[in-house]
């Protein structure tokens, strides 16, 4: 079946998994990236892959990662590809591990595993302070072995740009520029894979790299595939504010021990060394004493801001909290962490050995994404060698990684995007090649190719000629600041209608916009038109979205629908426990729901649909990381029984 | 006046268009780097006379000195851009693109030179298949302690750059590449596929060619022990020539 060809977009660790595994099985392969797929945003990644390999005798199981993971997400997460990954992660550390990603070692010569967020397990499989690198390393040589057999194109410096669709609406192929002559090409495929990562960018100032537009994303969302949960974005606790992007002290530094602080009395003039330990203020420790430190990335980000701007306690009143690993000794610390302290020291001029980090929250990650669909099998797991795995809503296209919008629900924990990105990336591959196994060869009429080539090039010889007063790059820096303010910590209703006004006003501003560069070379502004207008279009699905979940879960957090829980001293038969989970049952089912946002043409604003999330092994609960709840939930939940059977 | 921050940028408008120097004057902000002053340049693409320009091209992802795609020299020192604090630079700030490589546009290279060539080194560990072969070999953690080192590598190419015995033209593989070879030969399972490694690193363009000039390592930024890596190689060459003799 060599005529037949896949193209996958984007060389993360999703895409090359899926590519690496579709050559396994037979297919052959076209990579598409804007950059070489060595430099992907997946290097970002710092701390682990988690998978309950369980060396630790601990008694980890996948069971336990998949509640940890659809706890941590809050139940919007569909269940069974959760639970297929849970139980697939242990044997995809294995493969990675076998394909010579250095991982750290036990003295045993075993995999080592760290702790990470929203669990109380070692189950976090590290390489050094870098290991998404590590991990991107080894998928990118085993692609580059079937790159050198001739199963593997890759077009690098590349961008794509439409999904081409034969008559009856299934992926033929794509078009795609060459980001240094500027010409566009025409590819056939029988699939297509969109492994095109995270819209970051739309934030303005993330911890995500310079090619996260989104505006692959964008394309084939605009040509008709659903996105799920775009209001669900991550903001990662622990942000190293920057001029040029903001980076990322990675979660793992709480794993080795690291300790959020801040001077207990408001105006504290003392320099942290002279503060004792009586008048530190370890809130995450003091308010929930079962997580500490390691509590959800949700639940901690909004500790740190809510420290900073509500009490008023940020270390210099500057939204900024210690971040301290000073306690730990410059050995443990370079071994187990000396790849992020080293960038934090390069960036800082601090050595955070000696000296506590001060961070803040960053928008981080994406948990919605293009709508990928699956097939159950009936336990309740994927459907093996189903085609519908990972397939969106039109035939033959996929999404995956964080381009996706499957396995993380409201919220990520820490680590499982990188076991998300690769195991979905192979069960991609599967997918593929079960869906050319009934296909013809990917011969598209020539026709098709070139009028849907055409239709590109004339798109851009546009964006070329703009040439209004406004530009783009400032129009961004206005719509990454607007993001950051009114739509992610905190989002009240009435911000996000203002938020809705400023993002009509930036498209409008964009039409004026000039393409800055006339050149046919290398032209980064020109093409920057087309990405504005992708993450313009990306913030009215997110904006929108926020704007209809009236409720709190996971990382949507808006205070004014809060359900608060009771105090973790209140006893478990204080009739408040009683009325928070009367709230919590009613809110579950108006809003446990997949928000899914689709695109119209004929109006300037997405259609939002919701559809139920499948639940079936693992009934919806508060979430608690005080260690109180549980028990009162148990009572109540006891007591409700109780009385049902009574009537 | 405001405080501001003065750069020069060898530019240059397509492959085989004549290179020239632009100035430029950027608003001075604190804990600005290289890559924040030319994301400033093209919010105001205006020359130091005023004169409106195309924005400068560059290349860059991660902006945290893991991708190694904002390779360019500063103040004649191949770097990476995400590092260069302004604070730390003398002005003017002079930016060119690699010397090594061709130019696609002002501060952009095609390094594609770098994966063609961890192409021919068989640059991978060779497996059975992607599916669950149970635990990988055990390993000793100061192996890892030492691997993890060359791991680290970004194919950024600063230590072709500087490398006198890689030039523009020439086919030599250069220090980066032949690092990754021994990274794959220290590997339990890569070990096994050494005798074929060892092959392709002698071919043309491979290890014969190295001068010892020694600068590679000086301009890793990632402080890769090159040499050390390059010494190694050529031992285990002569092992297995010796061995390779002997058993005929």
């Amino acid at each position: 079946m060599s005529e037949k060809r896949v193209l996958i977009v984007g060389g993360g660790l999703a895409g090359l998994a899926a590519a690496m595994r579709a050559c396994e099985l037979g297919l052959d392969v076209d990579i598409f990236s804007m950059v070489h797929v060595k430099r992907s945003h997946s290097v970002c990644a710092q701390g682990g892959i988690n998978g309950a390999v369980n060396t630790k005798g601990e008694g980890d199981s996948p069971y336990i990662h998949f509640v940890d993971t659809i706890k941590g997400g809050d139940f919007l997460a569909d269940q069974p590809p959760v639970l297929s990954m849970c139980e697939a992660a242990p044997s995809v550390i294995n493969m990675m591990d076998r394909l010579g990603v250095t991982f750290n070692r036990t003295p045993e010569g075993l995999l080592d595993f760290r702790r990470f967020g929203g669990t109380l397990h070692h189950r976090t499989a590290f390489a050094g302070a870098s290991t998404g690198q590590q991990l991107l390393y080894g998928l990118d040589e085993q692609v580059r072995r079937w790159e050198a057999q001739g199963k593997v194109r890759k077009f690098e410096n590349w961008e794509f740009t439409r999904i081409i669709l034969d008559k009856d609406g299934k992926a033929a192929g794509i078009v795609a520029q060459d980001l240094t002559t500027m010409e566009f090409r025409s590819f056939p495929g029988v699939a297509v894979v969109l492994a095109t990562g995270g819209p970051g960018l739309m934030f303005g100032k993330t911890t995500n790299s310079t090619i996260n537009y989104g505006s692959a994303t964008a394309a084939a969302y605009k040509q008709g595939v659903w996105y799920g949960n775009p209001e669900m974005v991550q903001i990662h606790p622990t942000g190293i504010p920057g001029s040029d992007k903001l980076r990322l002290i990675s979660e793992s530094a709480r794993g080795e021990g690291g300790r959020v602080w801040v001077p207990r009395k408001k105006n504290e003039t003392r320099p942290w060394n002279e503060i004792p330990t009586e008048d530190r203020y370890y809130f995450l420790e003091e308010r929930y004493p079962l997580y500490g430190n390691l509590v959800p990335r949700d639940i901690a980000t909004r500790e740190i801001a809510q420290i900073c701007t509500k009490e008023g306690l940020g270390v210099g009143g500057r939204n900024a909290v210690y971040l301290d690993l000073t306690h730990r000794s410059e050995e443990y610390l370079l071994k187990k962490l000396g790849a992020i302290l080293d960038i934090y020291e390069k960036f800082r001029g601090v050595d955070p050995k000696k000296v506590p980090m001060e961070i803040y929250p960053a928008y981080h990650y994406s948990m919605g994404g293009l709508y990928a669909g699956y097939e159950a099998d009936s336990t309740g797991r994927l459907l093996k060698d189903s085609p519908l795995n990972q397939m969106t809503n039109i035939p033959g296209v996929y999404a995956v990684g964080e381009a996706d919008h499957q396995y993380h629900g409201a919220n990520r924990l820490g680590a499982n995007s990188l076991m998300s990105c690769i195991f979905a990336g192979l069960v991609t591959g599967e997918s593929v090649v079960a869906l050319a196994k009934n296909s013809k060869s990917s011969e598209v009429p020539s026709s098709l190719l070139e009028s849907e080539q055409k239709l590109e090039e004339e798109k851009y010889k546009k964006l070329l000629a703009q040439d209004g007063p406004e530009n783009p790059f400032v129009i961004h820096k206005e719509l990454g600041e607007a993001m950051s303010a009114f739509c992610l910590i905190e989002r009240k209703n009435d911000e996000l209608k203002q938020l809705q006004g400023m993002i009509d006003s930036f498209e409008a501003r964009l039409k004026k916009a000039s393409s800055l560069d006339k050149s046919g070379s290398g032209n980064m502004s020109a093409v920057f038109l087309r990405q504005l207008d992708g993450m313009i279009t990306m913030s009215k699905a997110v904006v929108d979205a926020a704007l209809l979940r009236d409720e709190c879960r996971g990382a949507h957090y808006k205070p004014d629908f809060e359900n608060e829980a009771p105090s973790k001293e209140t006893p478990i038969d204080d009739p408040a426990w009683t009325a928070y989970y009367e709230k919590f049952l009613a809110q579950t089912q108006t809003w446990l729901k997949t928000t899914v946002a689709k695109y119209d043409p004929n109006q300037s604003r997405p259609t939002i649909d919701f559809k139920p999330v499948d639940t079936r092994h693992l009934s919806p609960e508060p979430r608690d990381y005080t260690g109180v709840g549980k028990k009162a939930w148990k009572k109540f939940m006891d007591n409700r029984q109780a009385s049902e059977a009574k009537a | 006046m405001s405080k501001t921050v003065e750069i020069r940028i060898k530019r240059q408008d397509s492959p085989n268009a004549p290179a020239y120097w632009t100035e430029f004057s950027i608003p001075y902000e604190e804990g600005m780097n290289v890559i924040s002053l030319l994301q400033s340049i093209r919010r105001d693409p205006r020359d130091k006379s005023g004169k409106t320009v195309a924005p400068v091209t560059w290349e860059s992802s991660c902006l945290e000195e893991v991708c190694g795609a904002c390779t360019m020299v500063i103040n004649g020192k191949v770097r990476q851009a995400c590092t260069a604090l302004v604070d730390k630079l003398e002005q003017p700030i002079s930016l060119e693109p690699m010397n090594k490589f061709p130019v696609e546009r002002d501060l952009r290279v095609n390094r594609q030179r770098i994966f063609d060539n961890l192409k021919k080194i068989n640059g991978w560990v060779e497996v059975d298949g992607y599916h669950d072969l149970g635990p990988g070999p055990r390993q000793n953690p100061a192996d890892q302690t030492t691997t993890y080192k060359y791991s680290e590598c970004m194919s950024c190419g600063c230590c072709m750059d500087v490398c006198p015995q890689f030039t523009l033209d020439n086919a030599f593989v250069g220090a980066a590449v032949l690092g990754q070879a021994r990274l794959f030969n220290m590997h339990p399972t890569g070990k096994m596929q050494m005798p074929a490694r060892l092959d392709k690193v002698t071919q043309e363009g491979g290890i014969q060619d190295c001068g010892l000039a020694q600068q590679c390592v000086k301009a890793c930024p990632k402080h890769i022990p090159l040499v050390e890596a390059i010494g190694q190689l050529q031992r285990d060459i002569t092992l297995s020539q010796v061995f390779g003799a002997l058993k005929k």
